[in-house]
Order: structure tokens, then C-alpha cells, then sequence
């Protein structure tokens, strides 16, 4: 399908970020086996549409092709999770104290717990933010999205998720 | 008592994303105000808890299979079909999921090797940039070979070859430590004409294959060989047949 040096720039532009794009699906689905079959599903689109790969940064690009992915398979398997948006009430940052969030031993469940527990978009910003590093510029781009709506949803999303710590710890402590 | 920074300002601030002077213009705010402060302490800590957690999800070995052969049949097949493969197998003789499963095994073989030589050869390229930008080439400037020789002594778990061919047109500049795909290297730099070719020198690994390869991408053009367990990479944006000049001058030099 590809010419065989486009297979090999293929092979050493995207494919060496299959553990990103793994991650991004695996974060907006929630579900190994889901995440598994769009992953292949978005490595043989970004095959296919290689040609359309016009150089920049490879893994956005992937990035971009997985979320859209994604999203088309949840509109089509679950389309009541992209409906879920942020309540009006926990719009406004918890003024969380952080010694609470200190004392608590953060176990990795309770904390996947938590992100998973997020709207998709807010997972989404946070995901590309925080394990994968990426810019609000970036974010913007891969998301589709304005800057400005990163900047907010990572504010939410990370006052919801401290929220949520927050109110773990102190049952805990209870 | 509501900042209106903290739910926002202080997020672009941690995250890096204000200029200059909002940053510092913040930051004089900040001086001064709790809720900031605490504000920018527990996105530190949540920071911390995401990293520290490992929260990052890789792919599954079966899937980075699943990919690799899907690629390698050149992705003629459409997508529905390889969506839960379990339905296809149930459906298949036993021959065929015998035949699937050795020729899956193969081909992943095949693509693993392929690729790893390949994420090698991208490493090099990079570290062969990365050199050219200012500052970076050389640790240790030297023209001399036996100054830049012993510096690498204690340096390296291995000697790599250091040989000045000044006489035959490819003086030494210089050397440096490098890391190509994971593993120590010594780089040397050796000029040609006006151009720069780094010499990547590495330990051999034991199941690395012997191959010798050269090529071509983005300009550069690279040439590897193996010699007493070492892996050798020539790297540079002169003429292949000076790549293959340089590599004669050096293996006569190393026996």
C-alpha cells in the first residue's frame, strides 16, 4: 500500500509511539479489550493515511488520529459518556487544603480511580498534559479545542481530582 | 475570601505557560496571597502523586503484536475485520490458526529486529544533530589522539579506537560521550573539507546481529560495521564515498 520507504519512515516515525497511543485510548475508554481494538483501528488509519503526514511532531499527529478514534467509537458503543460534562458546583476549586492531600499515601488505584471518575474531555486535557507532556498549543491542536478551554479544563479537572482526593483522605482518616 | 487567580492564572503560571512578564507579574501576586500559594502547592502534589504513581498505561505486548502484523500484511485488510480477532479465529480451521500463529511469530521476529535497527539508526542521527548545535560536539578538543584517548579511559566500560587522520584529509576535533539508544558511546568528531562526521563507537550486545548497513535519510548519510565486538556508526552530511574512505582508515588502523 505504502511505498517501502514510506513503510520505514512509518515504522520509525509512528510506530515507535504505540505505548502513546495505547495510553491516550486506554484513558478515554476505560477498557483494555475497547482500547486494544481502537488502537489498531488508529494505527492502520495513520498507515493509511501516512501520506498525509506532512513532517512536525509525529506522536501529536498519532495523538490526534487515536482521539478521533476514539471518539467515533464512543458515539457509536457509548454515547452517553460523551454527554458527561462538568457539574455546576464543582466548577469552583475546592480550597483543598494540601496538607490533607500530602498525608494521604496516593495508591496508584485510588488515584486511577479518580482521573477515571473525570469527564472524558477533562481526562483527555489531563492525560495529554500530564503524561505526555504536551502544551496547551498542543493540547489545543490534538483536542481540537481553543487554548483558552484547556487552560479551563485543566483547571477543572485538576480541582475535581483534588477534590476527590481530598474527600478520600479524610474518610480515611474518619 | 475568592482569588480569581487561583483557578486559573495559577494553572498557566505552573504549567509554564505565561510569558515573562505575566509570570513575574504573578508571581508578585502570589508573594501575597494564600490561596495561590496553596493553590500552586497541591497541583505540585498531585503532580508528584501522577508521576510517582506511574500512571501511564503501555501497550500490551499482544497489541503491539496485533499492530505489527496488521502492518506488515500492508494494511490491506479493512479495519472491521480485525476487530475482536477472537471472532475470526472462532470461525478458522485449526490449520489456518496453526498457519496465523508461526507466521504472526515470524513476522514479529522480523519487524522486531528491523525496528530495533532502525530506532538505532534515528538515536544516531539525532545525537549526530544534536552535536552540530553549538557547544555540543566536544567534551574533550583535542587534535591529539593520544589526549583524547585516555580521556575516555575510566569513562567507558570499553577503548574505543582514536586514530588523528589529519595526513589523510579527516583531522580529529575532537571527543565526547554520547548515549545512543540507551547505551554509553564515545563520539568522535572528525572534520572533511567543511563538513563534520561524528564516529559513534559502542559495546557490541550479545544478540545484536552483525550487519552491516549504510543509508541515507534527511541528508545525512550514515555507515555502520562491526569490529572486535564494537558497534561502529560514521554519521555525517558528506559524500557517502568519504564515509567509506574514513571507514577503511580507521579498520586498518584498529588491527
Amino acid at each position: 500500500m505504502l511505498e517501502p520507504q514510506d513503510r520505514i519512515r512509518f515504522e520509525q516515525l509512528v510506530l515507535p509511539h504505540l505505548n502513546s497511543a495505547a495510553n491516550l485510548a486506554r484513558w478515554l475508554l476505560r477498557n483494555r479489550a475497547d482500547s486494544e481494538d481502537v488502537v489498531q483501528e488508529s494505527m492502520l488509519r495513520a498507515y493509511r493515511f501516512f501520506h498525509r503526514f506532512y513532517g512536525g511532531d509525529a506522536r501529536a499527529w498519532l495523538l490526534q488520529i487515536v482521539r478521533n478514534t476514539c471518539y467515533t467509537w464512543l458515539e457509536k458503543n457509548r454515547p452517553a459518556e460523551l454527554m458527561t460534562e462538568f457539574n455546576e458546583e464543582v466548577h469552583h476549586l475546592s480550597s483543598a487544603n494540601p496538607e490533607t492531600l500530602v498525608s494521604q499515601s496516593a495508591d496508584r488505584e485510588r488515584l486511577k480511580r479518580a482521573l477515571e471518575s473525570l469527564p472524558i474531555r477533562a481526562r483527555e486535557v489531563l492525560v495529554l498534559r500530564e503524561l505526555e507532556g504536551y502544551s496547551y498549543k498542543e493540547i489545543a491542536e490534538i483536542a481540537a479545542i481553543p487554548i483558552g478551554t484547556v487552560m479551563s479544563t485543566l483547571a477543572r479537572a485538576r480541582g475535581r481530582l483534588q477534590q476527590i482526593l481530598t474527600a478520600g483522605a479524610a474518610k480515611e482518616a474518619s | 475570601m475568592k482569588c480569581e487567580l487561583a483557578g486559573t492564572t495559577v494553572h498557566a503560571y505552573f504549567d509554564g505557560e505565561l510569558d515573562a512578564i505575566r509570570s513575574a507579574e504573578f508571581e508578585v501576586h502570589a508573594d501575597n496571597c494564600a490561596e495561590c500559594q496553596a493553590q500552586l502547592k497541591a497541583l505540585g502534589i498531585i503532580r508528584k502523586q501522577i508521576k510517582e504513581n506511574d500512571l501511564f498505561e503501555r501497550a500490551s505486548l499482544q497489541l503491539a503484536k496485533r499492530v505489527h502484523t496488521q502492518i506488515s500484511q500492508d494494511g490491506n485488510e479493512s479495519p472491521d475485520r480485525f476487530l475482536r480477532p477472537q471472532k475470526v479465529v472462532l470461525i478458522s480451521s485449526l490449520a489456518v490458526v496453526a498457519a496465523t500463529v508461526i507466521s504472526f511469530a515470524i513476522l514479529f521476529f522480523i519487524f522486531q529486529s528491523h525496528s530495533q535497527s532502525s530506532r538505532v539508526t534515528v538515536a544516531l542521527l539525532d545525537a549526530h544533530v544534536r552535536s552540530l548545535q553549538s557547544g555540543h560536539l566536544t567534551d574533550i578538543l583535542s587534535t591529539d589522539q593520544h589526549t583524547v584517548k585516555p580521556w575516555f579511559d575510566g569513562k567507558l566500560d570499553f577503548i574505543p579506537p582514536v586514530t588523528d587522520f589529519s595526513q589523510q584529509g579527516f583531522p580529529l576535533i575532537g571527543g565526547r560521550l554520547d548515549v545512543i539508544d540507551g547505551h554509553n558511546a564515545a563520539a568522535l568528531a572528525y572534520g572533511r573539507r567543511k563538513h563534520i562526521i561524528n564516529l559513534f563507537v559502542w559495546l557490541q550486545r550479545a544478540h545484536d546481529e552483525s550487519l552491516s548497513s549504510s543509508g541515507s535519510q534527511q541528508g545525512y548519510n550514515w555507515l555502520r560495521w562491526q569490529s572486535n565486538h564494537m558497534e561502529f556508526c560514521l554519521v555525517s552530511d558528506t559524500s557517502d564515498e568519504d564515509l567509506r574512505t574514513l571507514k577503511d582508515f580507521i579498520r586498518q588502523q584498529s588491527h
